[in-house]
Formats: structure tokens, C-alpha cells, sequence
């Protein structure tokens, strides 16, 4: 890796006023950032760790809402959240012990990698994401590949997730990195449904709005058997064809269903 | 089952060491002063150079040297150690293979330059600005487009052809005409995927330089430290052994992929001479992907002719295989002498013809990967029976069964020059069907269709050339070194005893087993026995570990000068009982007097012989060290059958496998935990490659899966607990012990039995599909039956 200087700020006010300088970046878990450091893909002139910061660590869930704050690893959501197990289900899934370990929320939704898991249950929970200066829907934080709704120097600090009368997530693995080759999170709020599929599309994570129709008159997996994703915006790779994910996008909405 | 020495499960004594974070690995070392090498690697699959600018890089912090290929002009390429002549007598093409770039890159990875610096970041910075006016060429990937004809890896070659090879050439017209008229012919095109090794510890490299003494160390990870010394002196740097050093010390694996001369052991060695610092290179697992030899990469098309019972007539194949840019150490043997010899498998096919077209791509070059050649003979022999049992409607384990060279047809002359010297594929058939309990599938397909998945069942016998090899036959075929084997046993004043071997271990637990061999020889304890290797500077010259050789060949080696040692014990005895050395009878470490009640210990003859006072001094020197060349009469020949059930889930294409199991003849067993062990690693290798593991090329020869995200490895939760048996044994009739090596059974038989097992789930769940190519991953499953 390049050369760069380390800052390890106690509190948030610290955190933003050192990322507020040119050629700043914020360090949480580091399981993407430190590999693009070691290949040096990334040269920041000074690395801001917020992983020392205990405002932005832990979880609480009141009134049927799981609130994790944005430094929390996966293996604590895992290990924690109780009244929405899909949530902590998928935490538990992602990566090795040694990412869930090191590994952060915040992280992982600021990065917003395609094949990321977190994506899939912000979006299909209509998570509310907090930052240093504002509040952002789920649905309008996600902008595509790698791409949100975060300004230059903006942290998410926390995120608040409205627990589901159902859900479940089905995640099938990436062979190699086990990433979601593709990954379906439903959640069912009342007679709302939201299905988020992640790993599958070129412009990352997304609602399968038919399906959400579908299943809204009738949550069962015979819902979903009419429909076909159209494999056009898929992703393709020596992974799997565009219509291969098309297909899996079906396959893991109904194994959702029917595990919900 | 013995509980010490020969066929006990003696715990790994290396282990303790390993388990403990001690062990030493190259990496480890670190001599005082040295500096660190970064190498500056073609990001392109085929270039011209029309420069190199290191000014700016050379002057930049920390930086001792820069090295281009014109810096390497004057010294010798890599050797490669085999030379193969084609089917019209002709030499293959041999190119140049540079240490650094001459002018022309060929493969990504291919080095261009080399920084030495205090830091490995600073030679890394300096690296980034080396300016190479680069003119990029179109790559050469597709092997039966590039023997067509276009662009040329090698311009002076005049063509991308290395050889083409046909064995045994003089059947040629009779297997032909035997196929044009069979009964029955089953047609299998498939391609044996390439595989990136992937040792755990990737390589490195040290050198050192004693210039007050002319003597240069190389630290390496190798598979064969004397190998590399005489390769790299005689033929690379042209330093004299007596002035050159190879240590390998702990090596965290190799499977064939630090058996071979590379280009960063010949830079370290040469640069530390150079600049009379210590130069270290440690490889990146980025930079393994794309430096290590890699394995397989053959495109084979096969014909197996079938009269109507099912008896085979004869089998014809023709394989693209695929050399990469340049000629590895052991590349060529491994399409050809390791490959075209085992196309009779376990059969009695009386007619086979093997042509092999080796071919220069723009890729990584290939050599041997655990099994060598002969995972790829297997594969496309064990699922063209398949294809046919299908094809025919008859059983695929009769079929086996009928076409099986029987017990007492040994010793067995196939039709392609190997001579098995024993086997019994009968009863290792039978044990498999035993400890599968294949007669218990249909009640676990039941249950598997109730949970909407398919269960299918895939058998394959194999055999393999092992126990590498008598040298004056691999001479006559191209070898360019001898295969024997050698040990040092010296007995200590007090009675322990070092070995010195040339093998060497990194895995194979030849600190555990060589002496058990030992131990049982003379009825000491094994803990009186240590093993030494790795290093030139004190092992007698040996040729390594690779080719499941250490135990049938080294481990030979060991018996024969230990056999000295007794020998030679026997006359101190005698000696000291005032008896003839005829009568003497060595037992459970101490020296009788056959029918009388004299006897004298072990310990006290060995110091005896440092202590002569009371000695024969003038027939019998003093000391008691003995060593041994052992050269193998023939090869030896592991056999078995093995059963791998799987579960294919029909709407996403994915693989589950059940339950693998094997059962092998590996002659005599030395310590069966260790082979208990060596079949699991090899089998989880084989199934990686079957269902995983892929080196994905594209058309412009960027290594797609080039890396761990994109490569996928097979990992501890992917495979079920196997049941490995081999307690089939037909011991070796040729080397003292009766073994015959289990190193790389598993890799070679497993591979068929799993797309095997996966064609049977889909053709019995109604999808009538007669080949994937490996790796059988979700996407290639579901795509098939999905047409």
C-alpha cells in the first residue's frame, strides 16, 4: 500500500472534522478497504479508523424497530438481534468469522457493493439510514454500483430497521467468494410485501416490483410462478449467465416465501 | 495392525512443530542486510518491448538495483528437463525461456524487471515508475486456433507447435481400422480444466552471497532442492555445486508446483551475487496466480470401440495440450510419458493410439499438478466408459468389471509399454461396494426426491505410474536427469540414528514414516530416528519429492544403506562375541548368537564402532555410516475404485456431494493414519477441480479468476466425511518395502466419480445430458438442463 497518515478519532465531531479534508477516507472494518490499500487501487492521504468510536457501536430494539448503530460488526448483529431474525440471520452469513468480526453495517451500506447482503435487507425493510446530517430512506440511498445518496464527507451513523411481520433472506452463494451470486431478501409488513434482490443486477440492489404485486394479493411461492425476471439488466460473469441469474432471482424469491 | 513401526499410525512427529506456530518456512528467514525484490510483471498477455526507461525508478529511496532482461542477456534461460520427440522423429520446439523479458513478453506475469530495494514498498514504488514503451500483439488463446497458424508466441519457432506426439505410433493404422469396424464406438470431446496450484505457502526466494568465499545460498521453496541446484547452476548461472547451496526448508505444500526451476530463484541467486547483498523475494498470492506453473488444460477428444458383450476393442484419443508461453521444467513429460502410458487403465483394451499436440499460448506455463498426466488420462477414460455403459444400457460397474485385467494376468504388458507388476481391481470393486453400500443408493434417491433434489452415483477405477522412475528407461524416452533416489544413514556414537535423504517433505510426514521404516529395521524405538533434508549442504543428491516417489523410491534408498548398516553391525557383533558374522541375528535392537545365549545391544555396538578399542580395525573401518543409490526397476502401480454420491438440486444447477468413497491398493502401508490423510487432501483436490477450481483465460489473456474471489477453492464445509480403505494390498514386487505411494491417488481418481455421479442424477431425473465440462459449477448444471 501507498503511504498515508492514520487518525483515530474518539467521537463523531472528531471523525467528520478529519474527514472533512481533502484526500480524507473513512476506515470502518476495513474488509474492503484495506484489500484496495493493499492492492494499491485506493491512495488516501489520511485514513480516518472509526472503529474506536463508542457512539457509533452497538444495538438496540424498541417499539418494533432494531436500531444498529453504524460501527456495529456483523457477528454482534448476528449475535444480538432478536426480534428480527432474518436480519440477523443474514449478518451471520456473510463472509468468514474473521469479516463478521471486523466487518461493519455502516460499511458495508456505504460501499454498497452489488453482491453485498446488507443492501437486500436496508431495501426490502425500508431501513431508515442516519447520518451526521440527515435521515435517508433505504429507497433513496441505493444509486447503483458502489454508487448512494452519501455527500463527500458525509458518515452513516445509524440504522433503523421496522421489524417485519415476516421475512427471510436466501442468499446463494458466489462459489468462489460467497458473495451472493444472487440474494433475495422478502419482508412483509401488513399486506405490504417488498422483495430486494442483491448479486444479480448491473445496477446493484433492487425491488422486484412484480413479484411485490403478486405476493401482496397472495404471499406464496405459487405467486411468483408466472412471473420471469427479464435477464437484460442482469449481471454476467464466468459465474453465472444473465439468464442464469434471471432464474435465480425466481428461485430465491419463492424459497423466501416459503420460508417466511 | 502393528502399534509401532511399519503399519502403525505413528502421530505426526512435524506436527508438533507445525501445530505450534514453529515451524520454518523461507519466509521465516531473514539474513541480516538483505534487501527486497519486487518484479514489475507484464499487465499484458503479449508484447513487444521496445523499451525500458528505469531512470526516474533508479533514483528513487531505498533502491540498490534495477534489472531489466539486458541484464540477463549473458546468463542461460530455464532449462526444461524433458525432451519429447514427435511422431515423425523430430525434436519439439524448444524456445528461449529468459530469466527477465528478452525483448518480448508472452504471458501476463511474464517478468519484465526486477527492483531491489531496503523496503519491499520502496521497490514497489520504484517499480510503478519504470517506463516500458510497450507495443501490445494480439494474444495467442485458443490452442487449435494457434497450431492453425497467425500471430506466433515464439517468432523464431516458426509455429505455436511444441510437438505432436502419437503413441505408440506403430498402432496407429491397426487402431483405426479396428475402430472404423466396431460394433459400437462412444465419441467424448471434453476438456480437462487448468488449475491454479495454490499452495498454501506461496513461493520465495533468497539469495545470499559470501563473496569472501565465492559461495552463493539459495533459500527456495522447493520440492527438490538438489534439482534446482543443478539446474540453476549448470545450466542457468553456471555456478559449480561445490560453489552453490539450495536450502528448502519447511515448505507449506507444493503439489507439483515447486518442483520446477523458476525464473526468481535464478534472479535472487544472480542479483545478490551482483549487488553482494542478500536479495529477498516473497511472492503475493496475486502474483502466485500468475507466476506458479499451472496445472491440466488439455482438450481431448476420445473414442472407445465396444464389440457387442461391452468388451473394449480399442481406444483413440487426440488432446490439444496446452503449454502456456513457455516450457516449464517437467512440461513436456507429463501430456506425453505421464499421460499416453495410462490410457489402458485398469483394462485390457488391446489396441490404443495417443496423439498429443502440445501447443505455445500467451498463458501462464503449465506443468505437473498433483497426478500429472494421469488425472487426465483418467478422466476421459473412466467417462468415455461411462458414456458407453449408458449408451449400451448396461451397468457402469459391470462394464468395468468385464473389461478388468484379473488378478492372475499379472504381471500385465499393456499395449501402450508400461509392465503392471500386480493389482487386483476385483477386489478393490468389491471392497468399494461394500463400504459405499451401493446397494443402499436407491433408498437415498428415494429420500433425496422427496426433498425436490436429484441423486445420482458415479463410479471410476483408476491407475496410476508412480514410484518415478528407473533412469535408463526415462532417459530413453527424454529425460535429461536420472530418477533415482538416495539416503545417508548415520548411526550416532550412542545409537541414534540421522537420516539423510534427498527427498523432501512438504506434507508427505516423512519425518513420521521413514522412521518407522527404520525402527522396524532394527527394532529401536522411532523416536531414535530423525530425518534431515532440505538443504544440499548435508543430504546426499536426490532428485526430490513429486510423482508419489518418496516412500517406493526414497524410502528404498533408506532400506538399502540400512541394510549396510546392519550388515556392517553384524561383523562388530560378531566381533565382540568372539562369533562369526554369519551367526548373527539382529532382533528388537540387540545382536545374538543364533543358538546360543550370547548377545550384545544396539547402543553398544554402535559405540563400539566410534570407540574401536576392542575392534576389528584391520578388516573393518571404524564408524558406522552408510549411504545408498536406489534406482526402481520399473514403476509402481496404485490402483482402486471410488463412489461419489451427489445431491443436484434441479432449479439452480447446484452440487451437493453426499458421501465420497475410495478404496485404493497402495501395496504395503507404512503408517495408514498419514495415508488416511494423503487420500483426503487428494480427493479434496479432485473435487475442487471437478466442481470448482477454474483458471479462466480471456480472449485477450487476462487471468479472469485471479484471485480467491473469482477462484474458487474447495473448503472443509464442502465435502462430507470420506471413507478411504486400503487394506486391498498387493504389495509392489520390484522395491524392498512393497509399497507403491499414495500422494496423488485421490487427485487423479476423484474427478470422474463426481461428473459422473452428476450425469447419472440428471439422467436419471430425466435429463438427458451426456457431458459438462469441468468445473461443475451451479451455472454449467443448470445451463445443461436448461439445453
Amino acid at each position: 500500500m501507498y503511504d498515508f497518515a492514520l487518525q483515530r478519532p474518539q467521537s463523531l465531531n472528531e471523525a467528520i472534522e478529519a474527514l472533512s479534508v481533502e484526500g480524507a477516507q473513512a476506515l470502518a472494518g476495513g474488509q474492503t478497504m484495506i484489500p484496495t490499500l493493499k492492492n494499491r487501487l485506493a491512495s488516501p492521504d489520511v485514513l480516518v479508523s472509526i472503529g474506536g468510536i463508542s457512539e457509533l457501536q452497538g444495538v438496540s430494539e424498541t417499539d418494533g424497530t432494531v436500531s444498529i448503530k453504524a460501527g456495529t460488526t456483523h457477528g454482534v448483529v448476528a449475535a444480538t438481534v432478536e426480534s428480527y431474525p432474518a436480519l440477523a440471520s443474514l449478518a451471520g452469513n456473510i463472509g468468514d468469522p474473521a469479516v463478521r468480526n471486523r466487518g461493519t453495517i455502516g460499511g458495508s451500506l456505504a460501499n454498497n457493493d452489488p453482491s453485498a447482503c446488507y443492501p437486500a435487507a436496508a431495501l426490502a425493510s425500508n431501513a431508515s439510514i442516519t447520518t451526521n446530517k440527515r435521515t435517508i430512506s433505504a429507497s433513496d440511498f441505493f444509486m447503483g454500483l458502489f454508487e448512494t445518496s452519501l455527500d463527500e464527507g458525509e458518515l452513516i451513523t445509524q440504522v433503523d430497521f421496522p421489524v417485519p411481520d415476516a421475512a427471510n433472506y436466501q442468499k446463494f452463494d458466489q462459489p468462489a467468494s460467497r458473495f451472493a451470486l444472487v440474494g433475495v431478501f422478502v419482508a412483509k409488513y401488513g399486506n405490504d410485501v417488498r422483495v430486494a434482490v442483491t448479486g444479480a443486477s448491473e445496477d446493484g440492489v433492487f425491488r422486484w416490483s412484480e413479484a411485490e404485486s403478486a405476493l401482496a394479493g397472495n404471499f406464496s411461492s405459487s405467486a411468483i410462478d408466472g412471473l420471469e425476471v427479464d435477464p437484460e439488466s442482469m449481471i454476467e460473469d464466468i459465474h453465472g449467465s444473465r439468464s442464469y441469474r434471471a432464474n435465480l432471482v425466481k428461485v430465491m424469491t419463492k424459497r423466501a416465501v416459503a420460508a417466511c | 495392525m502393528s502399534d509401532k513401526g511399519i503399519g502403525a499410525s505413528s502421530k505426526r512427529r512435524e506436527d508438533v512443530r507445525f501445530l505450534s506456530g514453529n515451524g520454518k518456512y523461507t519466509d521465516d528467514i531473514n539474513v541480516r542486510g538483505q534487501k527486497y525484490v519486487h518484479f514489475l510483471r507484464s499487465d499484458v498477455a503479449h508484447g513487444k518491448i521496445n523499451g525500458i526507461d528505469t531512470g526516474e525508478a533508479a533514483s528513487m529511496p531505498g533502491v540498490a538495483g534495477i534489472f531489466t532482461g539486458a541484464d540477463f542477456a549473458e546468463v542461460g534461460g530455464l532449462p526444461c528437463g524433458w525432451q519429447v520427440t514427435d511422431r515423425f522423429g523430430e525434436a519439439m520446439k524448444e524456445p528461449a525461456h529468459p530469466v527477465l523479458a528478452q525483448g518480448k513478453v508472452r504471458h501476463v506475469g511474464d517478468p519484465i524487471a526486477a527492483v531491489v530495494a531496503d523496503s519491499l514498498e520502496q521497490a514497489r514504488d520504484a517499480a510503478e515508475a519504470i517506463d516500458v514503451d510497450m507495443e501490445e500483439l494480439p494474444a495467442v488463446m485458443d490452442m487449435k486456433s494457434a497450431v492453425a497458424g497467425g500471430t506466433l508466441v515464439h517468432d523464431e519457432l516458426e509455429t505455436n507447435l511444441c510437438y505432436d506426439w502419437g503413441f505408440v505410433e506403430e498402432n496407429k493404422d491397426a487402431v483405426d481400422e479396428a475402430i472404423k469396424n466396431a460394433h459400437h464406438v462412444t465419441t467424448l470431446e471434453l476438456v480437462n480444466n487448468r488449475l491454479v496450484p495454490n499452495a498454501m505457502e506461496p513461493r520465495v526466494a533468497i539469495g545470499d552471497y559470501d563473496a569472501s568465499n565465492d559461495e552463493s545460498t539459495l533459500y527456495t521453496t522447493s520440492q527438490n532442492p538438489h534439482v534446482i541446484r543443478l539446474l540453476m547452476g549448470a545450466f542457468v548461472l553456471q555456478i559449480p555445486e561445490h560453489k552453490l547451496r539450495v536450502v528448502a526448508p519447511d515448505v507449506g505444500g507444493g503439489f507439483g508446483s515447486k518442483i520446477f526451476h523458476y525464473a526468481e530463484e535464478a534472479f535472487c541467486t544472480l542479483a545478490a551475487r551482483k549487488l553482494k547483498v542478500p536479495v529477498k523475494w516473497t511472492a503475493s498470492r496475486s502474483e502466485a496466480f500468475i507466476s506458479d506453473a499451472h496445472g491440466r488444460d488439455h482438450v481431448t477428444k476420445i473414442e472407445l470401440a465396444l464389440d457387442e458383450k461391452g468388451m473394449f476393442q480399442a481406444v483413440r484419443t487426440d488432446t490439444y495440450a496446452n503449454m502456456g508461453a513457455y516450457l516449464s521444467t517437467f512440461s513436456t513429460s507429463v501430456p506425453t510419458w505421464l499421460h499416453g502410458t495410462l490410457m489402458a487403465g485398469n483394462y485390457k483394451t488391446p489396441l490404443i493410439y495417443v496423439n498429443v499436440k502440445a501447443v505455445f499460448t500467451n498463458t501462464v506455463p503449465v506443468d505437473a499438478y498433483r497426478g500429472a498426466g494421469r488425472p487426465e488420462a483418467t478422466f476421459q477414460l473412466e467417462r468415455v466408459i461411462d458414456k458407453a455403459a449408458r449408451e449400451l444400457g448396461m451397468d457402469p460397474i459391470e462394464i468395468r468389471r468385464k473389461n478388468f485385467i484379473q488378478k492372475e494376468e499379472f504381471p500385465y504388458a499393456t499395449p501402450v509399454a508400461l509392465e503392471y507388476d500386480t493389482g487386483d481391481y476385483v477386489a478393490t470393486m468389491d471392497k468399494l461396494q461394500e463400504i459405499a453400500d451401493l446397494d443402499g443408493f436407491e433408498a437415498r434417491a428415494s429420500e433425496s426426491r422427496q426433498k425436490g433434489l436429484l441423486r445420482g452415483l458415479g463410479i471410476n477405477c483408476y491407475i496410476e505410474a508412480c514410484g518415478i522412475a528407473p533412469s535408463n528407461l526415462v532417459g530413453m524416452l527424454g529425460a535429461r536427469a536420472g530418477l533415482y533416489e538416495s539416503a545417508t544413514v548415520r548411526v550416532n556414537a550412542t545409537g541414534s540414528i540421522t537420516v539423510m535423504t534427498g527427498c523432501h517433505s512438504h506434507g508427505q510426514s516423512h519425518e513420521t514414516t521413514f522412521p518407522q521404516v527404520i525402527a522396524d529395521m532394527i527394532g529401536i524405538s522411532e523416536d531414535q530416528v530423525h530425518i534431515q533434508h532440505g538443504d544440499t549442504s548435508n543430504t546426499p543428491m536426490g532428485m526430490g519429492t513429486y510423482g508419489s516417489r518418496s516412500i517406493a523410491v526414497g524410502g528404498a534408498a533408506m532400506v538399502r544403506a540400512t541394510e549396510k548398516i546392519i550388515a556392517k553391525a553384524k561383523k562388530i557383533a560378531a566381533h565382540l562375541m568372539e562369533a562369526s558374522a554369519e551367526d548373527i541375528e539382529l532382533k528388537d535392537g540387540s545382536f545374538s548368537v543364533v543358538g546360543t545365549d550370547k548377545s550384545v545391544g544396539w547402543g553398544d555396538v554402535c559405540l563400539t564402532a566410534y570407540v574401536p578399542h576392542n575392534y576389528p580395525l584391520d578388516q573393518l573401518e571404524p564408524g558406522l555410516e552408510e549411504t545408498a543409490f536406489y534406482d526402481p526397476a520399473n514403476f509402481t502401480y496404485p490402483a482402486g475404485a471410488y463412489a461419489c454420491e451427489v445431491e443436484v438440486d434441479p432449479e439452480t444447477g447446484k452440487v451437493d456431494i453426499c458421501s465420497f468413497a475410495a478404496t485404493d491398493d497402495f501395496g504395503n502401508v507404512i503408517n495408514p493414519m498419514v495415508v488416511d490423510g494423503q487420500v483426503h487432501g487428494g480427493i479434496a483436490q479432485g473435487v475442487g477441480q471437478a466442481l470448482r477450481e477454474h483458471a479462466v483465460y480471456n480472449e485477450d489473456g487476462q487471468l479472469v479468476s485471479g484471485t480467491f474471489m473469482d477462484y474458487s477453492m474447495p473448503r472443509a464445509d464442502d465435502l462430507p466425511s470420506f471413507v478411504v480403505d486400503h487394506s486391498c494390498q498387493t504389495p509392489c514386487t520390484h522395491n524392498p518395502l512393497g509399497v507403491k505411494g499414495c500422494g496423488e491417488a485421490g487427485a487423479i481418481g476423484s474427478p470422474p466419480a463426481v461428473v459422473n455421479a452428476v450425469l447419472d442424477a440428471l439422467n436419471k431425473g430425466g435429463y438427458n445430458v451426456s457431458h459438462i465440462d469441468m468445473p461443475l459449477s451451479p451455472s454449467r448444471v443448470w445451463s445443461a438442463i436448461n439445453g
